[in-house]
């Protein structure tokens, strides 16, 4: 079985962001950027997979700049086989690239697409989603255990107050939660043995996909500064705060 | 706990360790000259530029010879210098030093570039791959490979190492960059020069190397204040004067300030605290007026060499050589060491292309005549009393005696001033120095260490061995506390070192606690500890400082 392994550059959770002083979004100019940690989970999962012998090709697409080479090249680090780059401006919205890669698996026929349950940049949860719907296959989103066997992935769930097992009939797609396993380092002789697999560049117009924005961003704002906590003499005292000062009751 | 059995290895022509100026020149360098050679530069911080910390006013001498089109090319060096300041402090007013080209020709910055150091070495580094030099960031040289009395290459540290020194699940054993010939460009203490000046006695015949500590934040303020191309120095206030050191102030970029102080590493009070005097700095008015306003963006620090000529140790071993910062190639008096590193990087590049192609001796021996005979040397030789008459007579002694060397003698005294102590030797006890009191940050213009530390962006994974080791634990209560009281406490700029259970009633005694994952690699502890019994290894590849652009 194929599996295909989306992978999205974002800035690296170490990073402070800093919303631009014209409002119009974050600052990335000379900002670290480094692969979303969830794909990183996603990647790691199908490798796994195939270490088990349950899967025989590993494909990572990335959709964006020409920089999301290096995060393709991390994923091939970490085991994936081959990379797809979709050469864009900028990072398309949830139902661009959800049809991206739908015109992607029609081409490559994959049995599972495995992904991040959603971006640390705008955190959005609908990629996956939006795939499933329109490819009509079964999802198991917030994955924290994927077991396949003879044509069914049982996939445990992380949901509200506890865990939810479902089982998906392939093809199907899942959704990397932060439980489902810990991501290997991409070592330095198998960044270098990544340097040889094949990359291939397209263009979203191959796939036959219109990527323009559909949204517009009206302000991008940093959140208010935590106001600093105040110490209260007595239950009286604090009750008459949270009537007149915070107006919670 | 070493994975020796298990490393894979990879040769290459030549190994640099460190995609600094230095390391990038001499890759570029190399691949200029011997197109067919094997170049690999590792770089520990996670991407290149990552761990690169200056102030930076740059001479572009070096830039200029080694590409001679890199304006075309779209280096970022956008921001000419255009108007030069030095003023000297008092607490409450500032003066400012007339004539400046004149009385301090080395002060003066017409022609020069005011940048992102950082920046400009991601720059370099994509001149490095396109042509053909292949760069690991994330991966520390941790290791010398030491064979058959000369250096065969670096081996990368372990990864996921746990912090016992067990193998972790995710295990992963370094690998070894073997290599004809290895260019050390760690920059200034670098942790595998300093195991080689011990292993070939490189420091033989040298002074000691002296050292300063830089902190530096990244500001931006108001359009209406900015004045692209301004470059303000001062010395004074708020240090005394027998300690050398003093702040700058750059304006650039859009809407852009670098600011931090340098603080010579032989100061003597060990109650002094080179985060607090640059913060307090701040409260100045020659500093305020450009700073108020405005929002502060990052925060890091770094050590510089700043021994010049007389402290630059022997320059090559049987394998390989030592670059830029590493070998101690920063011209003091002007604070600029970039040019210096680039062009060392350079010769060194030419000496080993040379090697390469005439029957690969052991040692690029050539490179130390290069050295002498280019115009780095002339210009380390001409300054190279400047610093060393501050430790002798003071600031204001040593600003007379640096003009006077300057205007009169221009740099060609008969005599060579020595630097007689490391600066690990110089610091007065406890009881024995008078104790400064810091004002409170306000959290607008000043702040305090741990709010800093986190605009550096530093991380380093937890579960891992502390790369920073003390030789004998037991001797920082003995030495450290009892005569010191933890001058680390105060020197480290990132918070990693705290005395903690320094009550008299708590029975553990006092103790050192050591917040490893803060560290910011400024190497300065390596540096000061007063019996050098603090060693800086490095931590996981990857981990340390992410200063963003702008840094
Ligand atoms: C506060 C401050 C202000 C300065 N201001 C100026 C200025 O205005 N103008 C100017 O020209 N110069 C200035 N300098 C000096 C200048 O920054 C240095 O001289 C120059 O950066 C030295 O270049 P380098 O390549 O030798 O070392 P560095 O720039 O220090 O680069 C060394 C690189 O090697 C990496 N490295 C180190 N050890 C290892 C290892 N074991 N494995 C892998 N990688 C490793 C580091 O992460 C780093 O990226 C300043 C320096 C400081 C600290
Ligand atoms: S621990 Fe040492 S190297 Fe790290 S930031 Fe502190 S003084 Fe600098």
């Amino acid at each position: 079985m194929k599996l295909l392994v989306p992978v999205k550059r974002v800035v690296d959770y170490n990073v402070k962001v800093r919303v631009k002083a014209d409002g119009s979004g974050v600052e990335t100019a000379g900002v670290k950027m480094s692969m979303n940690p969830f794909d990183e989970i996603a990647v790691e999962e199908a490798v796994r997979l195939k270490e088990k012998g349950a899967a025989t090709e590993i494909v990572a697409v990335s959709i964006g700049v020409q920089q999301c080479q290096e995060t393709l090249r991390t994923a091939l680090a970490m085991g994936a086989d081959r990379a797809v780059l979709v050469l864009t401006e900028e990072s398309p919205e949830p139902l661009a690239v959800a049809k991206l890669l739908r015109a992607l698996v029609d081409r490559e026929q994959p049995g599972m697409v495995i992904m991040g349950k959603q971006a640390i940049d705008d955190d959005m949860n609908a990629t996956g989603q939006m795939l499933a719907g329109l490819l009509g296959w079964a999802q198991g989103t917030f994955a924290s255990k994927v077991e396949l066997s003879d044509g069914v992935a049982t996939v445990t769930r992380e949901v509200d107050g506890g865990l939810e097992t479902v089982a998906l009939t392939l093809p199907a797609i899942i959704t990397a939660d932060l439980r489902l396993n810990e991501p290997r380092y991409a070592s330095l002789p198998n960044i270098m043995k990544a340097r040889k697999k094949p990359l291939e560049t397209i263009a979203p117009g191959d796939l036959g996909v219109d990527v323009t924005p559909r949204l517009t961003t009206l302000r991008v704002a940093e959140p208010p500064v935590r106001q600093s906590g105040v110490k209260v003499g007595s239950v009286a005292e604090l009750v008459a705060k949270l009537r007149a000062e915070a107006k919670v009751i | 706990m070493s994975a020796v059995s298990e490393r894979e290895a990879m040769e290459f022509d030549v190994v640099v360790v460190g995609a600094g100026p230095a390391g990038l020149a001499a890759a570029i360098r190399l691949k200029q000259l011997a197109p067919d050679a094997t170049v690999c530069v590792v770089e520990k911080g996670s991407e290149v530029g990552a761990h690169i910390l200056s102030g930076a006013v740059i001479e572009t001498r070096a830039l200029d010879e080694l590409i001679p089109d890199w304006r075309k090319r779209g280096a970022p060096l956008n921001t000419p210098a255009t108007e030069d300041r030095m003023l000297f402090l008092t607490e409450t007013r500032s003066y400012r030093v007339p004539m400046l080209g004149t009385v301090m020709p080395h002060m003066s910055n017409h022609g020069n570039y005011i940048v992102s150091l950082g920046e400009v070495c991601r720059w370099l580094g994509g001149q490095a791959e396109a042509l053909g030099v292949e760069i690991y960031p994330g991966f520390a040289a941790a290791e010398l490979l030491d064979e058959d009395g000369r250096i065969a290459g670096v081996a990368t540290g372990d990864m996921g190492v746990t912090r016992e020194g067990e193998r972790g699940p995710n295990f992963a054993p370094g690998m070894e960059l073997r290599a004809t010939y290895t260019l050390f460009g760690e920059g200034c203490r670098g942790s595998l020069a300093k195991q080689l000046m011990a292993r070939f006695d490189l420091r033989q015949g040298v002074d000691p190397q002296t050292y300063g500590l830089g902190i530096k934040e990244l500001w931006e303020i108001p359009a209406s204040k900015h004045r692209p191309g301004l470059v303000q120095h001062s010395f004074g206030w708020p240090l005394d004067r027998a300690t050398y050191g003093g702040s700058w102030l750059y304006h650039f970029g859009e809407n852009l300030v670098s600011y931090g102080f340098v603080v010579g590493l032989d100061y003597a009070n060990t109650w002094l605290s080179p985060f607090d005097e640059m913060q307090r700095l701040k409260t100045h008015p020659s500093v305020r007026q450009h700073l108020e306003g405005g929002k502060r963006l990052s925060y890091g620090a770094r050590a510089l060499s700043e021994g010049g000529l007389q402290s630059v140790p022997r320059l090559s071993f049987p394998g390989g050589a030592l670059l830029g910062d590493s070998a101690g190639f920063l011209n003091v008096p002007k604070i600029k060491g970039t040019h210096t590193a680039m062009k060392s990087g350079m010769l060194a590049a030419e000496a080993v292309a040379d090697a390469l192609a005439n029957g690969r001796p052991a040692e690029p021996r050539s490179y130390t005549r290069r050295v002498r005979q280019s115009w780095l040397w002339t210009e380390l030789r001409d300054v190279r009393n400047v610093r060393p008459s501050f430790a002798k007579f003071g600031t204001l002694g040593g600003a007379l005696y640096s003009g006077f060397d300057a205007m009169v003698l221009r740099g060609r005294a008969p005599w060579t001033m020595r630097h007689r102590h490391a600066d690990n030797e110089v610091l007065d006890s406890a009881a024995g120095s008078p104790p400064i009191a810091y004002p409170r940050p306000d959290n607008k213009l000043t702040f305090d260490r741990l709010s800093s530390v986190y605009l550096s962006n530093t991380n380093h994974e937890e579960n891992q061995p502390v790369h920073l080791r003390l030789r004998d634990p037991q001797r920082w209560r003995s030495v450290n506390w009892d005569l010191y009281r933890s001058p680390e406490s105060r020197y480290c700029p990132a918070a990693v070192y705290e005395a903690v259970d320094t009550e008299a009633g708590d029975a553990n005694g006092p103790r050192l606690q050591i917040n490893a994952q803060n560290c910011v690699h400024c190497k300065t502890c390596d540096i000061k500890d007063p019996t050098q019994n603090i060693d800086w290894a490095t931590p996981e590849g990857g981990g340390g400082p992410n200063y963003p652009g702008g840094m």
